[in-house]
C-alpha cells in the first residue's frame, strides 16, 4: 500500500515538476538568444526595438514557468528521503553526489543570476545583464545535466561497487560519463528547446491569426518570434530523434526488457518488425497487431536482420540472474508511451517541415490551417515529455536501480497514512497551481505587447493602467 | 585513475567531520540568509499598511530569496550524499513536518512571482497571506526540527523512526520553534531597517524592538533548557559554554544597537546569534547526527551515517573549487542590490526621498536606469 501510494506520489511529482523543467531550460536559452540580437543591434533602432519586445513578451512567460520549476524541484529532492529512504541508504554514496553537485554549481548560478537579469537591469552594465541571463542558461543545462547523471545511473548502474547492503561510488569520472547519460541529456535538452519552441510558435501564431481577423498587419515581434522558433524547433526536433534513436540502441543493449516492452515483442526474432498498433489481453498476449517489417531490427541494431530480443526469453534470463520474480514491466503502459511519444514528435517534425517551407515561400504570416495548427501544436511537446518519461521510469520496472535494486525494496517503512496525507496534499497543490498558471499563462501570452510601452520595461497587468508603482 | 577504498571505515575520518562542519556551516547559512526573508514575510502584514508597502518589503528581498533558499537545497543534497543514513532517517522519520515545510515554501515562492500578475485586491490579499504562513510555518518547524535532532527521538536499530508525527510536538522542541521563529522575525525586521526608508523603516524599527526582548528570553530558555539536557547526557561543545553564551549576548544587545541607531551593527548581532545557535547544536550533537531516545547504541553519528569515503573526497575536491565562487558571486549579487527599497514619490516633483533611494516613478517612465518594475517584483 505505501509502495504504491509513494510510487503515485513520485510519478505525480516528478511529471508537474517536468511540467515547467523543459520550458525553463529552451525559454532561458531562447531569451538569451534574443537578448543578445537585441544587445548586438544597439545601433539599429527598429532592430534593436523589435528584439527587445521580443525579449520582454517571453520573459514573462518564462518567469511565471520558473516559479513553479523552482519550488516543486525542493519537493523532488526531498522525496527521496522522505518515501524512498531505503533507497536513499542504498545508494547516497552514489546518487547524492550529483544531486549535492547539481546544487552547488547550478541552482545557485541560476538563482543569483536570475536575481540580477530580473531585477538588475541599469544597475549592472547591459553587457553583464545579458550575461546573466546566459549564465541562468548555463545553471539550468548543469542542472539537467546532473539530474540526469544520477537518473543515468539508475538506468544503468555504471561506477559503483556494492559492499554489503549498499552501492558504493569507486568512480565518479565514470558516473559522469555514463553512456546513458550522453543521449538522455541531449535528447533532453534539445526536447526543452523543442517544448519552448512550439510554446513560442503557437502563441505567435494565435497572435497572427487574431491580426489576420482584424485585418491588420502581423505584429513584427510575433512574426519574428515565430520565424525563429521554426528556426530553433526544427534543429532541435531533428536532434531530439536522432539522440533517442541513439538511446533505444543503447537501451537495447542495456535494458533489453524495456525494448521488448515498448515494442511488444513477446519472442526473440531476427528482423523483427515494428508495431504500429498491438492489442493484447491482460496476460500480455496479443490478440491482433500491426507491424512494420525489419523497422524495429533497423532502430534497435541498425541491421536488417538484427535480432531483438524477446519478453519471454529476457524473463527468462531475468529469473536465471536475480531470481524468481516478474521482470516484465507494465507492458500497455510502455508500449504506448512508447508510442505517444514517438507519434508526436512525427507530427512535430512534419509542422516544422510544413513551417520551413510555408517561411521560404514568405506564406507563414497568411496560412491560416499553419497557424491554428501551431496553436494546437502547444500540447504536443509536453505530452511527449510526459509519456518519455512515464516510459523511461515504468520500462525500467520492477528495478529502481536497475538490476541492483527493486522498487519494492526501496520505499520507506511509514505508515499508508501518513503517504495517502502527503499524496492528497501535493496533488491538490499541484492542481491549484497548475489552474492558476494555466490562467495566468493564456493571460498574459494573449496580452499581446501592448502592454508594455516602448523603451521602458514595465510589466502590467494586461487590460489595466496601473503605473509603474516601485523603485528600487 | 583507480580509486580503491578502504575496507573498513575508520572510527571518525578527517572527511565526516570536515562534511559535518560543511553541513553546519551550510544550515548556518540557510538561517542567516532565509531566516530574513521568513522575517519579512512573518511581518509583512505587520510593517505593510498597505499593499504598496508590502511590495516594497517583499522587493527588498525579491532579486534574493531564491538563492537563500538554495542553501536549504544544497545542505540537503550535501546530507544525502555525505551521510546518507542521516538523510533517510532524518526526512522519512520527520515526514509530516517535512510535508508542511515543502507546501509552506512552495507556496511562498510562487507568491513573490504570482502576487504581482493581477491588481485584484483579493488575489493580491490571497498571496500574502500564503506569504505570510508559507514564512511562519518553516520558521517555527526548523526549530522543532533542530530541537528534536538534539533532544533525541525513537529511532530503532535499523535507524527507523518509530515515534508518530506528535512525538515530534513536545514542550522543548516546540521552545526552539518559537525560539527559531521569533529569532527570524526579529532579524526580518532588522533587514527591513537597513531596506527600507520612511514610515517603513520607523515601523520596522519599532517591531524589532518589541521583538528583542521576547526574542532573548526565549533564547535564553532554549538554551539554558538545551544545556541542561546536555550536561546529563553529553558535554561536547557546551564545556565551557561559549558558543551558547555568546548567542544570547548577541541577541541580547539587539534592542540597544536599535535604540543608538546602529541598524547595521543590529544586523551583525541577530546574524552571530542565527549563526551562535546554529553552531551551539551541531557542537552539542557531534558525533552525533541525529539521537535515538531508545539507546545511545542507536545514535547515528557521522561514522556509522556516512557515505563512502572516495564520495567524501570527490565532493570535497568539488567543494573546495566552486564554493569559493558561489560566496563571491553570491556576496557580489547583495552589493548591486544594496540600496534602500522605498515608496515612489508622489506625483509631482520627486522630494523627499534619501539619497540613497534611486530614481522615483517620475523618471521611471523613461527608460532611465534602476527603477524596478512593479510587476517584477516576485522573482522565479
Amino acid at each position: 500500500m505505501t509502495l504504491d501510494l509513494s510510487r503515485w506520489q513520485f510519478g505525480i511529482t516528478t511529471i508537474f515538476h517536468f511540467m515547467f523543467v523543459p520550458l525553463t531550460i529552451g525559454l532561458a536559452l531562447l531569451l538569451a538568444i534574443m537578448q543578445t540580437a537585441a544587445y548586438r543591434t544597439r545601433d539599429d533602432v527598429a532592430a534593436h526595438e523589435k528584439w527587445n519586445h521580443m525579449t520582454r513578451f517571453w520573459r514573462r512567460l518564462f518567469l511565471i514557468n520558473f516559479a513553479i520549476g523552482v519550488v516543486t524541484g525542493i519537493v523532488q529532492e526531498f522525496q527521496f528521503g522522505m518515501n524512498w529512504s531505503l533507497y536513499s541508504r542504498y545508494v547516497g554514496s552514489v546518487f547524492g553526489a550529483p544531486l549535492a553537485i547539481e546544487g552547488l554549481l547550478a541552482f545557485f548560478l541560476e538563482s543569483t543570476f536570475l536575481g540580477i537579469w530580473i531585477f538588475g537591469k541599469g544597475r549592472v552594465s547591459p553587457r553583464i545583464h545579458l550575461a546573466s541571463i546566459w549564465l541562468v542558461g548555463v545553471g539550468t543545462m548543469l542542472s539537467a545535466l546532473f539530474i540526469l547523471a544520477a537518473n543515468s545511473w539508475m538506468q544503468h548502474p555504471v561506477g559503483y561497487k556494492v559492499v554489503g547492503n549498499r552501492a558504493i561510488m569507486t568512480n565518479f569520472w565514470a558516473v559522469m560519463t555514463n553512456s546513458t547519460l550522453v543521449g538522455s541529456f541531449l535528447h533532453v535538452l534539445f526536447s526543452a528547446l523543442v517544448t519552448s519552441a512550439l510554446l513560442i510558435l503557437g502563441v505567435s501564431a494565435w497572435h497572427l491569426l487574431k491580426d489576420r481577423r482584424a485585418m491588420e498587419a502581423p505584429q513584427p515581434v510575433f512574426a519574428a518570434s515565430a520565424k525563429l522558433a521554426l528556426v530553433v524547433g526544427s534543429v532541435a526536433i531533428v536532434a531530439t530523434m536522432f539522440f533517442g534513436d541513439n538511446q533505444a540502441r543503447v537501451m537495447e543493449r542495456q535494458q533489453p526488457m524495456k525494448m521488448a516492452a515498448a515494442e511488444a515483442i513477446y519472442n526473440t526474432q531476427d528482423g523483427a518488425s515494428f508495431s504500429l498498433l498491438t492489442i493484447g489481453d491482460l496476460s500480455g498476449n496479443p490478440i491482433f497487431q500491426i507491424r512494420l517489417p525489419h523497422l524495429l531490427s533497423v532502430l534497435a541494431d541498425n541491421s536488417w536482420n538484427g535480432p531483438v530480443q524477446g519478453i519471454n526469453q529476457i524473463q527468462a534470463k531475468d529469473v536465471a540472474k536475480s531470481g524468481p520474480g516478474s521482470y516484465k514491466p507494465i507492458l500497455w503502459v510502455t508500449y504506448w508511451t512508447f508510442r505517444i511519444m514517438v507519434g508526436c514528435g512525427i507530427v512535430m517534425l512534419g509542422l516544422m517541415a510544413a513551417g520551413l517551407w510555408l517561411m521560404r515561400r514568405r506564406r507563414l504570416e497568411r496560412s491560416t490551417w499553419f497557424l491554428r495548427l501551431s496553436v494546437l501544436a502547444i500540447a504536443l511537446p509536453f505530452v511527449a515529455n510526459t509519456t518519455g518519461w512515464i516510459f523511461t521510469e515504468m520500462g525500467r520496472q520492477p528495478w529502481v536501480v536497475y538490476g541492483l535494486l527493486k522498487t519494492s525494496q526501496a520505499v520507506s517503512h511509514i505508515g499508508a497514512g501518513y503517504v495517502v496525507t502527503t499524496l492528497v496534499g501535493f496533488t491538490a497543490i499541484y492542481s491549484l497551481l497548475a489552474v492558476i498558471d494555466f490562467g495566468l499563462m493564456t493571460r498574459y501570452a494573449r496580452c499581446g505587447d501592448q502592454a508594455d510601452e516602448p523603451g521602458t520595461d514595465h510589466e502590467r497587468e494586461p487590460g489595466t493602467d496601473q503605473a509603474p508603482a516601485l523603485i528600487y | 585513475m583507480a580509486l580503491t577504498l578502504a575496507s573498513a571505515t575508520p572510527a571518525h575520518s578527517g572527511l565526516e567531520v570536515f562534511w559535518f562542519i560543511i553541513i553546519a556551516i551550510l544550515w548556518a547559512g540557510y538561517f542567516v540568509l532565509e531566516g530574513f526573508d521568513f522575517g519579512i514575510g512573518i511581518l509583512l502584514g505587520i510593517l505593510g499598511r498597505d499593499d504598496l508597502d508590502r511590495r516594497v518589503l517583499i522587493n527588498t528581498i525579491g532579486p534574493v530569496w531564491d538563492g537563500n533558499e538554495v542553501w536549504l537545497l544544497v545542505a540537503g543534497g550535501a546530507t544525502f550524499a555525505a551521510f546518507p543514513d542521516w538523510y533517510a532517517t532524518l526526512f522519512s522519520g520527520f515526514y509530516l513536518p517535512l510535508f508542511l515545510i515543502l507546501a509552506a515554501l512552495i507556496f511562498r515562492g510562487v507568491a513573490f512571482e504570482f502576487r504581482a500578475k493581477r491588481t485584484l485586491p483579493a488575489w493580491r490579499l490571497a498571496w500574502d497571506h500564503a506569504i505570510f504562513w508559507g514564512s511562519l510555518i518553516p520558521a517555527l518547524l526548523w526549530g522543532v526540527a533542530f530541537a528534536n535532532i538534539l533532544r533525541g527521538v525513537p529511532i530503532s536499530r535499523h535507524f527507523t523512526y518509530l515515534g508518530s508525527f506528535f512525538n515530534l510536538l513536545n514542550p522543548y522542541a516546540l521552545l526552539g520553534g518559537v525560539t527559531t521563529l521569533l529569532l527570524f522575525a526579529l532579524h526580518g525586521a532588522v533587514f527591513a531597517c537597513l531596506k527600507t526608508t520612511d514610515d517603513i523603516r520607523t515601523r520596522a524599527s519599532r517591531a524589532a524592538r518589541v521583538l528583542a526582548p521576547a526574542t532573548t528570553a526565549a533564547i535564553v530558555a532554549f538554551l539554558s533548557w538545551t544545556y541542561l539536557n546536555a550536561h546529563n547526557a553529553h558535554d561536547t561543545g557546551l564545556v565551557p559554554p561559549l558558543v551558547p553564551i555568546l548567542a544570547i549576548a548577541s541577541i541580547a544587545v539587539v534592542e540597544w544597537l536599535l535604540r543608538e541607531r546602529l541598524d547595521g551593527w543590529a544586523f551583525v548581532a541577530t546574524a552571530v546569534g542565527l549563526i551562535c545557535l546554529v553552531a551551539t547544536i551541531f557542537l552539542n550533537l557531534y558525533p552525533r547526527v541525529m539521537v535515538s531516545s531508545i539507546s545511545p547504541a542507536y545514535n547515528l553519528t557521522i561514522a556509522n551515517a556516512a557515505s563512502a569515503p572516495y564520495t567524501l573526497k570527490v565532493m570535497t575536491v568539488v567543494a573546495l573549487i566552486f564554493t569559493p565562487l558561489v560566496l563571491v558571486y553570491q556576496g557580489w549579487s547583495y552589493w548591486v542590490f544594496r540600496a534602500r527599497v522605498g515608496r515612489p514619490a508622489q506625483p509631482g516633483p520627486a522630494s523627499g526621498l534619501g539619497p540613497e533611494t534611486p530614481t522615483p516613478a517620475a523618471s521611471a517612465a523613461t527608460s532611465g536606469p534602476a527603477p524596478t518594475p512593479p510587476g517584477q517584483g516576485g522573482t522565479s
